[in-house]
């Protein structure tokens, strides 16, 4: 092994996907097509809640090129989605496949038509003639909890499908009198995750092997191939999940959609492939939503500024069904676990309670729980600042848990233990000037956030509490076929983040090859045994671990090879630039040299060196690695449009050891977009009817060029973890801090107003009404 | 419905006579009936930008677009960029700064720096990003696509 030497890992390696992302080349799902391959449309709810009285298909059907139209009962043999959890007080919902009789979101699939081309696929849909009944929209997810007659699921008898309490220490052995206290209520919009490229899958069928191909634009292909299994009853063998080029996840590609099992139903139903491309509507309406959350919390803190406990009540609208296979307990669950943040507070209590509604249902959104859980502590704590009259920063450092006092076990149970919060605040205040950039000028505000993240999490942990799913191993098999190629196959599932790059980097050091001789194979389910996907800032940590074993292995393996070609002891042998070379002399061996030794030439090895160059190697880093970011953000608002402009922007982060430093900043840079998104734009509202009032990109906003400004961005590589690469997941981060950074410059800019921002996303509408409030006192 | 249309286009260089679906979208003739699927449809309704391409030497957004608009056109998409010294350029300075994630949104971007390139105009960055901020990107943060702009439009010649 090179030792600590690194030639690869930690350089700005070029990535390998561009040339063909670039030039045209590249294939998303909606790229492949099939020859006799039919399209299918869906025809959606129109309301968020109601009963189908009738359908009339018979129009529709009569159309030219309209091949079949599929309704609940034509699918009933597929038995209702049920996301489990081991979860105390968990009610699981159940999703028919179509709509069966109840609409319980706008958008919801009722029918799926199968025509010649999409176009004609629509106009049938125009056909269909379909009688709704309406019910009254559960909406408001305060009036959901509290509900005693409308239910998104009646059986169920409660709109409050899971809660739970965390607790530690005692608050009433705290003298509340002698203690400031800080509460307020605080609000995160509903968001959707918004990849670029819309939701999309071709099922292609072979029809002399019987079997099944899905392309899905996903995030998680091990996890649908098992749901197909599941759900279809097709064998593992007879089904292959592919994740071509994926134009962006973000967590809105990582559950399972009904669409992703009905085109699979009917590739194999009508023996044909089969094609759904969603469109932007269909794709805000229906893929899985993000955060929405009202959160009431308290701090009580001594007039020293010591934090003494922390109060919190979570209520989460995780919309009409619990996601599979991530369940209601994902979001809600995070707020609550990550709230108490970096900080030493004794007393810690918090109840949460995931709450159904007329709503898409929600799922994994690049932050999870965390973006909102930021938010609300950060902003406690700048609120806190303001009481006591003490510099924000300075709060912060009183209460920081350090380095010397890790494992640091917070009060929702999670450990923190080799992370550099203290550094990272430390470092973002002197990168940014704090004390100087500090203005006491209206309109005019900084703001900070300091956060703990959990990365690359093992099998101790659950991604979601009670989940009944293993996320916390990866496999990797490195493979040297006949001609000396190597290929390092993956269970992960690239979508933006340039994993063919970075895990090419791991091996081509700890095999000592060049990382452009690897073939990266990853996105395919029949390439691996087992593996779920991309998702929860999981993949460098957990592939990479991976990677490094298995790379050490066949490295071994090798030099015992070529110690008996070259008959010199291993330890005489290195291996570097693709050669194995005997230190101190001439003779080398290339792969393809090796390769025909071990494949081809029947003399040279004993039997028992002749065997086939596959490695496999498994790694699980059993709990995660705590990480840490602080953000500080600088605005300016105008005093008569209400625009909020981000002026300066920084980040100082730990994330372990840097393996592409520029793909790092990548993922930094856009996580702080998709924050400032959140913090000052981006909100799916429904209205009291249930109707969506932002089902287009005109009404639903994401940051463009000019609203994200340059961030300048610090990496900490002190604070080791325990796994193997000594790798920190990153990729949420960026999204994680920019919430609270944001929301505290804001208040801070509007400090002449005695104005605190307590909703996100603070958008100019609501500033002006927070403004004109105000006045009016 | 099928009322079909008679179409003369040329397509990165390429002469085409066909007839096509009065109705079918620039996009969709593009991708479905070319296969030229560089060109990719992110909202169909004129907002995200990644179906940008180039109708003699302007661009415009395919999905806004019927196909039988090209009629007459010299029409240039992502595909036709490799081939030439000025857009190959473009290429390689999105590699060589990062400008791309999942690159769905990229040709698009392409097309307008390309665009940018052609005119006879020097951009300041905040021009840039003015120019930049009609196509959404969900990936970058756009930070590293105004740098590859801003370094390929700083070194343009004024003719
Ligand atoms: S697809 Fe044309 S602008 Fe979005
Ligand atoms: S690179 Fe993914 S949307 Fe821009």
């Amino acid at each position: 092994m090179n030792k600590s030497k690194t030639k690869y890992v930690g350089k700005n390696v070029l990535r390998f996907e561009d040339e063909r992302l670039l030039n045209g080349n590249g294939q998303y799902t909606a790229d492949i097509n099939f020859p006799g391959m039919y399209h299918v449309a869906f025809l959606r709810s129109e309301i968020s809640h109601g009963e189908i009285i009738s359908i009339d298909l018979e129009e529709a059907k009569k159309l030219e090129n309209v091949y079949d139209i599929f309704l609940y009962d034509d699918l009933k043999h597929i038995s209702p989605i049920i996301s489990k959890s081991n979860m105390k007080k968990y009610l699981p919902t159940k999703q028919h496949i179509l709509c069966k009789k109840r609409i319980r979101y706008l958008g919801e699939p009722i029918a799926a038509v199968v025509a010649k081309n999409r176009y004609i696929a629509e106009d049938a849909i125009s056909l269909i003639n379909i009688e709704l009944k309406e019910l009254e929209p559960i909406i408001d997810t305060i009036n959901a909890s509290n509900e005693t007659k409308n239910f998104v699921h009646p059986s169920l008898k409660t709109n409050v499908i899971l809660e739970r309490t965390f607790s530690q220490g005692d608050i009433k052995d705290v003298n509340q009198n002698e203690l400031i206290s800080i509460k307020k209520i605080f609000k995160m919009g509903r968001k959707t995750p918004l990849s670029m490229e819309p939701r999309s899958y071709v099922c292609d069928i072979n029809k002399r092997t019987n079997e099944l191909t899905l392309y899905s634009s996903t995030q998680v292909p091990g996890i649908i191939k098992d749901a197909i299994m599941t759900y279809l009853g097709i064998n593992g063998n007879q089904i292959t999940v592919i994740a071509p080029d994926v134009g962006g996840g973000f967590g809105g590609k990582a559950s399972l959609y009904m669409e992703e099992l009905i085109v699979v139903a009917i590739a194999n139903k009508l023996q044909t492939p089969i094609k759904w491309v969603s469109d932007r509507y269909e794709d805000l309406l229906t893929t899985s939503q993000g955060f929405e959350e009202i959160i009431e919390a308290e701090l009580l803190l001594d007039e020293k500024g010591n934090f003494i406990s922390l109060n919190s009540n979570v209520y989460g609208d995780i919309g009409a069904y619990s996601i599979y296979p991530w369940t209601a307990a994902l979001e809600p669950m995070q707020v609550a676990g990550f709230l108490q943040g970096p900080y030493k507070i004794k007393n810690f209590y918090s109840n949460v309670k995931c709450i159904t509604s007329n709503k898409p249902p929600t799922g994994p959104y690049r932050g999870v729980g965390r973006p909102a859980a930021v938010f609300v502590i950060e902003s406690l704590v700048d609120m806190a600042a303001r009481k006591i009259n003490m510099n924000p920063s300075q709060l912060r450092l009183n209460n920081i848990i350090r380095k010397n006092e890790q494992p640091y076990k917070i009060g929702s149970g999670i450990v923190w233990d080799k992370v550099g919060f203290e550094e990272c605040l430390r470092k973002a205040l002197s990168l940014i000037d704090y004390d100087k950039i500090k203005t006491t000028k209206k309109w005019e505000g900084v703001g900070i956030a300091t956060y703990g993240e959990l990365t690359g999490i093992g099998s101790k942990i659950s991604v979601a509490p009670g989940m009944p799913l293993n996320t916390g191993s990866e496999t990797s098999r490195l493979e040297i076929d006949s001609t000396g190629s190597i290929s390092a196959t993956f269970g992960i599932a690239s979508h933006g983040q340039g994993l063919e790059t970075t895990l090419s980097q791991v091996v081509g050091d700890h095999l000592g090859v060049t990382p452009n001789s690897i073939k990266i194979k990853q996105g395919n389910t029949s390439l691996i045994t087992h593996g779920t996907g991309t998702y929860a800032s999981r993949s460098a940590a957990l592939a990479g671990g991976a990677a490094i074993k298995v790379s050490k292995k066949a490295r071994n393996h090798i030099l015992n090879v070529a110690s008996f070609i070259l008959n010199v002891p291993k330890t005489e042998i290195d291996i570097e630039d693709n050669l194995i070379t005997q230190k101190n002399s001439n003779q080398k061996l290339s792969f393809p040299e090796l390769s025909r030794i071990v494949y081809s030439d029947m003399q040279t090895l004993p039997i028992k060196l002749r065997k086939p160059l596959i490695f496999i190697e498994s790694y699980d880093p059993i709990f995660g690695a705590s990480t840490t970011a602080t953000h500080i953000a600088t605005v300016k608002i105008n005093p008569e449009t209400f625009k909020i402009k981000i002026k300066n922007y920084v980040v100082a982060e730990d994330c372990g050891k840097v393996i592409n430093p520029m793909i790092v900043d990548g993922q930094v840079q856009g996580g702080v977009a998709q924050g400032i998104g959140a913090a000052l734009f981006e909100e799916m509202k429904y209205n009291e009817n249930g109707q969506l009032e932002t089902a287009t990109l005109a009404d639903y906003l994401i940051p463009n060029s000019l609203d994200v400004p340059e961030i300048s961005i610090s990496h900490l590589e002190d604070f080791l973890p325990n796994n193997i690469g000594k790798f920190k997941g990153m990729g949420e981060g960026g999204t994680i801090g920019a919430t609270g950074a944001i929301a505290n410059a804001v208040s801070d800019a509007l400090k002449h107003l005695n104005i605190e921002i307590t909703e996100l996303p603070i958008t100019p509408n609501k500033l002006y009404t927070l403004i004109k409030n105000k006045e009016k006192k | 419905m099928s009322n079909e249309i008679q179409l003369k286009t040329t397509i990165n260089g390429i002469e085409y006579d066909l007839t096509v679906p009065a109705r079918l979208l620039a996009s969709d003739f593009l991708r479905d009936h070319l296969n030229l699927t560089g060109t990719h449809v992110g909202c169909e309704h004129g907002i995200c930008g990644s179906c940008t391409i180039k109708i003699d030497g302007l661009t415009a957004r395919s999905c806004l677009k019927f196909a039988v608009q090209l009629d007459g056109k010299k029409v240039e998409t992502v595909e036709s960029f490799k081939e030439k010294p000025e857009t190959r350029n473009i290429l390689e300075k999105f590699k060589a700064n990062h400008s791309l994630q999942c690159g769905f949104c990229t040709p698009g971007f392409l097309m307008i720096i390309d665009e940018l390139l052609k005119s006879k105009i020097k951009f300041s960055e905040n021009e840039i990003r003015e120019a930049l901020s009609g196509n959404l990107c969900r990936c970058t943060g756009y930070e590293n696509i105004v740098k590859a702009a801003n370094e390929i439009l700083t070194h343009k010649k004024i003719k």
